[in-house]
């Protein structure tokens, strides 16, 4: 059918009227980490439901492996889930709940304990065998409902906000750790999360969702440095947003005329047609702040300076702009970019930096 | 300042007699029971004679009571089991699937709570004759059944709702089926539910005079005995030492169903009963 291992084609799910997954396309390759991306109720987790089982699609079809699995029971599906809650069962110790699924296979007593023997070393549990689900920290818990996933090596692994539970520094290591764990056992991962970090970090490939519908999938730099509309570019990072309006065309880049800050100029593929009124983007850290005057410098007045440690960031009121124009500079210097409250200054960006998405 | 301290202190103390009146109402006329069933005289009247255990003696040799207290036993252990399993499936429908009109059905399956007994017993009664069903003891069970369908979903469907549903869908997914997914993670996350349920509706059978005197037929239960007996005044101490004694089992278990009710409420406690 495909080439793709997991191939999601014109999947909706609709809850009486209301569309929680809308006309979703995505195809996810074999041994890829693929992250779905979004804020809460954009429909990332009732989509990653529809991979495992749990809900049908209204519309589409899903298929794994090329096996059309979209009216498949989860017990009949090759993934495996690790629930947000991590779903340990309480009435089992942990080596019973990580053998629960090979039971049903009636393996040898001795193979059974070596795979599950196998998969506590995996998440540096051993000999937490005979420890009840309730006697186990909230990373441990996490580590088993993983083990109890993996042992019975899916064909895809999936992961419901797993970390959302842990405090920062647990979580951050685990990222690392998962994401070692995802190359050393290379199957399948996909990955529910709507900490933008945590996905750009961790994901060889993120699809961005918003009120049901995929806005874009792409990977992490491209999300980042090239988002396709104004909802990616705002939910991954801080994004700059001036109107403007393409002027002409000039080697394969195009000059807009931004109004109040003047012309500007991106390069991009599919250009818009001169007269299309279109946003400009730019990030903070791609724009440069200076205290003298320079050629195509944008002059502004600090409204806000936040100094960070190891950057600082400013808010800088421009002439014409509604929004204060958001800076962040590091602090390459220990006097730092001495500019405070109220101080005039000149903002520019090279030419690469600004990209153009369509204004809605 | 003064005053108002002692106001309060004095408050305190009426609410305190009020309470102890109340316990006192509730329970010094049971207390009579214990009592006179040691009474060495056959007239419940003070003062008291002499210590005996002899209603006791004579109460355990009496065939009849023998034999409805089997009745009782048997009818009690039916009506449970039957009930429980009703209410099991009830509350696993009505906690883990969208059932069209839950809510309606839960308030019908409610109902039995609030029509007077001697209502459902005499139009079971008037339905049985009509399809010409013989009375029996079976047929007390099934009367039973419905006044204990509200008590046993009461008790699982709280038990139910206690859990995390992913636990359930977590077992789907490592592979097991519906039916296995129940008896590995449902059912054993429910058994002090179910406990309860058994305890409760067992004694809920056991005490229930009115609908089994109605459906009984000529099997007596143990309360229809009693009743019965209550003829003969010579027979009233032997009565009082069988309510004393079934008024001791009763307590011990209630208070037992309630103990196993509150194991592991903590859904992620695991209960120690089963486990």
């Amino acid at each position: 059918m495909t080439d793709a291992f997991i191939k999601i084609d014109h999947v909706s799910k609709r809850f009486g009227g209301f569309a929680a997954v809308d006309d979703a396309n995505i195809d996810i390759q074999r041994g890829e980490f693929f992250s779905l991306l979004g804020p809460s109720g954009c429909g990332k987790t009732t989509l990653l439901r529809m991979i495992a089982g749990f809900e049908y699609p209204t519309e589409g079809a899903i298929y794994i492996d090329g096996q059309d699995e979209s009216d498949v029971p989860p017990n009949k599906r090759p993934t495996n889930m690790v629930f947000q809650s991590y779903a340990i069962f309480p009435h089992l110790n942990v080596f019973d709940n990580i053998a629960y699924g090979l039971r049903r296979l009636r393996l040898p007593k001795r193979e059974m304990t070596a795979r599950v023997n196998e998969a506590l070393a995996m998440i540096k549990l051993e000999g937490y065998g005979k420890r009840r689900g309730d006697q186990l920290s909230g990373g441990q818990r996490q580590r088993v409902a993983l083990a109890r996933a993996l042992v019975n090596r899916p064909k895809v692994l999936l992961l419901d906000e797993p970390l959302g539970a842990l405090d920062k520094r647990l979580r951050e290591a685990m990222q690392i750790e998962l994401r070692q764990l995802q190359r050393n056992v290379g199957i399948t991962f996909v990955f529910v999360t709507h900490d933008q970090e945590e996905a750009l970090s961790m994901s060889d490939r993120i699809a961005v969702m918003s009120a049901g519908k995929i806005l874009q999938v792409a990977e992490p730099r491209t999300l980042y440095e090239a988002p396709n509309c104004r909802e990616v570019a705002d939910f991954i990072g801080t994004m700059n947003f001036f109107d403007a309006k393409v002027a002409s065309h000039e080697n394969g880049a195009a000059i807009l005329d931004a109004g109040p800050i003047g012309k500007v100029r991106a390069a991009g593929e599919n250009l818009p047609d001169v007269g299309t009124p279109v946003l400009v983007a730019v990030r903070p850290e791609k724009i440069t702040l200076s205290t003298t005057p320079r050629e195509g410098a944008i002059k502004g007045t600090v409204d806000a300076a936040a100094y960070l440690g190891e950057r600082s960031h400013f808010h800088v009121r421009v002439d014409g702009i509604a929004t204060p124009v958001a800076i962040a500079s590091q602090n390459v210097m220990r006097s730092g970019d001495a500019v405070s409250h109220g101080a005039t200054v000149f903002l520019s960006w090279p030419d690469d930096a600004a990209v153009i998405l369509p204004r809605e | 300042m003064m005053a108002k301290v002692r106001n309060k202190a004095g408050q305190g103390r009426g609410l305190f007699g009020y309470a102890i009146f109340y316990l006192a109402f509730l329970y010094v006329p049971v207390l009579f029971l214990p009592i006179f069933s040691f009474n060495d005289s056959a007239f419940i009247a003070f003062p008291l004679v002499g210590f005996t255990t002899k209603w006791y003696t004579e109460m355990f040799a009496d065939t009849g009571m023998q034999i409805a207290l089997w009745n009782s036993l048997k009818v009690g252990m039916f009506t449970a089991l039957i009930s429980t399993t009703l209410g099991l499936l009830a509350a696993k429908a009505l906690t883990r699937y969208q059932v069209p009109g839950s809510a309606a059905v839960l308030g019908f399956t409610s109902l039995p709570l609030f029509v007077p007994d001697i209502v459902l017993g005499i139009s079971l009664l008037i339905l049985l004759n009509s399809v010409h069903i013989p009375l029996s003891l079976w047929t007390v069970v099934v009367g039973h059944v419905l006044i204990c369908m509200p008590f046993a979903m009461a008790v699982l469907i709280s038990r139910m709702e206690g859990f995390d549903k992913s636990l359930e869908e977590a077992s789907l997914d490592l592979g097991e089926d519906g039916w296995m997914t129940f008896w590995r993670v449902t059912f054993p996350l429910a058994l002090p539910g179910v406990i309860a349920s058994l305890l409760l509706t067992f004694i809920v059978s056991f005490d229930e005079f009115l609908i089994a005197y109605f459906l009984a037929g000529t099997d007596a239960t143990l309360p229809i005995y009693i009743w019965g007996q209550l003829r003969f005044p010579y027979k009233l101490p032997g009565v009082l030492a069988l309510g004393a004694l079934i008024l001791v089992a009763s307590c011990v278990l209630v208070i037992f169903a309630e103990w196993v009710r509150s194991l592991g409420t903590d859904p992620n406690k695991a209960p120690t009963v089963g486990a």
